[in-house]
């Protein structure tokens, strides 16, 4: 039961909710970067919420469907359309047999998410179907969709039904501009009191590195370091450090210039300093920001950072309610 | 004392020593092993690395706080633990000065400190050594502790098993290259790497190995049971290798028949400190005495 690929937009992947536990070797856990979205969509269409489903970034692809299927659109509001007849993005659309599913352009956001009932059904890779290309891993033969791929999706369920939408309260859209919670932490001392104060009161704008590894910031100052005697091994640069882990979320700047907050795709380590972590609850809304988004980071504490991931929690609780 | 801080709300990150050393990554090796055997509900992630570690978890699980304070307490018993290592021995094929790393060098060489020589050119005079070949003969002469695997698939980081005034210290490009051959051999601070895939880097780069150490495919036979060759502990022993030798290895792993030399070995800290050429000797006749 595939669906053929007639065009893949500019980076289109298949995700699912990752592949945690190979870290230690440096295979990031990978996944959707806007999980909320992926589990949002997979509930509309009656799959399991770690079912893989397509990422397509800032662009649509183009897909004929050889069989029936229900689909569903969350995330950025990239709006669809079946047969050239445009759609509403978080509901259940009812795709028929030969029928097109293409996109408008886009609205808002950067990723939006498209399920279709049963799940795409590629080989999965160390416990998941999520493309990894660094490490040719997951995906189509490790790589994002191409035009010309045919891609299985599995059996539906029962309770997939078309029709079926996600409350707007429920939505979750990036404004034209973004705060990000930080908590911080790692190397946080190795910059001077002015420069900590600094990150948090400039604007910082999304750069156009900004990718599945992670995203760049610029446009904030250039931060000042603690003068220090650089440790054995850790390089002159007073941004360096003994190549350690990285957490996701974290946040690094490279010779104090341009943060960067490494995602799903992280490379699991290496010799920068980071000064701190965006909070868990946050990381879904950074692969929704497009670049030259003004971005502030906001200075928060474990106890706001772990309200915050309730908080998010409840919401998908009362998606998985609304969507039964 | 560790340095322990969090990583947001899902990572702790524990900070051994801010300098490499092997006493550092010992440490927090040992850590990460107790952390593993302590089996803690809720943590996903151990991650070793050359002189810290870091533990991913579920906060709804273990609350930070409370995991904080368990791995702590962990670490009373990893000081007190005997600092030795079950671990192996490899013979790793390099083919230094090799014409891929050479043509990527040269297409990069805006970005290198010493635009006008090669890579090793460059760290055999900042380390004082007269040839290029006396260096080759300083990177492959004593054996080297993988102290992290990790930045992508597969990668290993490498420690020089030599006391701290012979080590090789050799600073990154001053900008990172777009492009490396897969398996090249490189160095960057005071670490030595294989680079696991093509793709960019910063590090020197000395040369290629044909041996495959990541295989998403697993078709290598001594990658069926896991895709990643290196784990942290693994002790590494170059071996200078030319052309003719080159190009049969890579026709042998063509046909699946090629197969690494390694031994197991138990490594013990103490011993090495109190004989550091007569351990690396030891080490020695264990990787050849058959």
């Amino acid at each position: 039961m595939p669906i053929e690929v007639v065009s893949a937009g500019i980076m289109t992947t298949i995700q699912d909710l990752g592949r945690p536990g190979y870290y230690h070797l440096g295979i990031p856990m990978g996944g959707a970067m806007d999980r909320f979205a992926l589990r949002a969509a997979n509930l509309l269409v009656g799959n399991d919420e770690g079912a893989a489903g397509l990422e397509a970034a800032f662009l649509g692809p183009e897909l004929e469907f050889t069989e029936d299927a229900i689909i569903a659109v969350c995330g950025a509001e990239l709006p669809p359309k079946i047969d050239g007849e445009q759609q509403p993005t978080w509901t259940a659309l009812g795709v028929r047999k030969g029928q097109v599913l293409s996109f408008d352009f886009l609205r808002l956001g950067a990723r939006a998410y498209i399920a279709v009932s049963g799940g795409i059904d590629t080989p999965s890779a160390l416990g998941s179907r999520s493309t990894y290309p660094i490490g040719s891993l997951g995906g189509v033969d490790g790589r994002a969709v191409q035009p010309g791929d045919t891609l299985p999706f599995g059996q539906s369920g029962d309770t997939a039904k078309p029709g079926k939408s996600v409350p707007g309260a429920l939505r979750r859209l990036p404004g034209s501009s973004a705060e990000l919670r930080v908590l911080p932490g790692l190397y946080w001392h190795r910059i001077t009191e002015g420069a900590q104060q600094g990150f948090f009161d400039d604007t910082w704008m999304v750069a156009n590195e900004a990718d599945r590894m992670g995203y760049r910031f610029k446009g904030g100052r250039q931060l000042e370091f603690v003068p220090r005697e650089q440790p054995y091994s850790a390089g002159s640069n007073p941004s360096n450090i003994t190549d350690a882990c990285y957490p996701y979320g974290s946040i690094q700047v490279p010779n104090g210039s341009e943060p960067i907050v490494l995602h799903r795709d992280a490379v699991s380590g290496g010799g920068y300093f980071m000064l701190g972590t965006v909070v868990s609850a946050d990381m879904d809304l950074i692969g929704q920001l497009q670049p030259n988004t003004p971005t502030r980071f906001v200075r928060v504490e474990m106890d706001a950072a772990l309200a915050a991931r309730k908080n998010r929690t409840s919401m998908l609780d009362r998606i998985r309610e609304a969507t039964t | 004392m560790s340095r322990f801080t969090f990583g947001g709300d899902e990572h702790i990150f524990v900070e051994v020593d801010e300098a490499m050393s092997l006493e550092a990554f010992f440490t927090s090796l040992s850590m990460t092993n107790a952390v593993r055997a302590a089996s803690i509900d809720g943590v996903t992630e151990i991650c070793p690395a050359n002189a810290s570690f870091q533990i991913k978890f579920d906060p709804d699980k273990i609350h930070p706080h409370a995991l904080m304070d368990r791995l702590k307490l962990l670490e009373e018993d990893a000081e007190k633990a005997e600092a030795k290592l079950d671990t192996r021995i490899i013979e790793v094929p390099v083919f230094y000065q090799d014409p891929w790393t050479h043509e990527t060098l040269m297409r990069f060489r805006e970005r290198h400190q010493d635009p006008d020589g090669t890579d090793l050119e460059y760290a055999a005079r900042i380390n004082g050594y007269e040839t290029v070949e006396a260096f080759i003969d300083a990177h492959s002469g004593a054996p080297w502790f993988v102290s992290m695997v990790g930045f992508v698939s597969g990668l290993p980081f490498l420690y020089q098993m030599v006391d701290r005034s012979r080590q090789i210290q050799v600073p990154k490009y001053l900008r990172p290259r777009t492009d490396t051959p897969k398996q090249t051999v490189g160095y960057g601070g005071s670490f030595s790497c294989i680079y696991s895939v093509r793709g960019a880097g910063g590090y020197q780069m000395f040369g290629i190995t044909p041996m495959t150490i990541y295989d998403p495919r697993q078709e290598v036979p001594y990658l069926k049971d896991f895709m990643v060759f290196f784990r942290p502990g693994d002790i590494v022993k170059w071996r200078s290798i030319e052309r003719a030798e080159y190009d049969r290895i890579i026709e042998d792993m063509q046909v699946g028949r090629f197969e690494p030399r390694m031994r197991d070995f138990v490594f013990s800290l103490d011993d090495f400190n109190a004989d550091l050429d007569g351990t690396n000797a030891r080490m020695m006749e264990a990787l050849y005495a058959d």
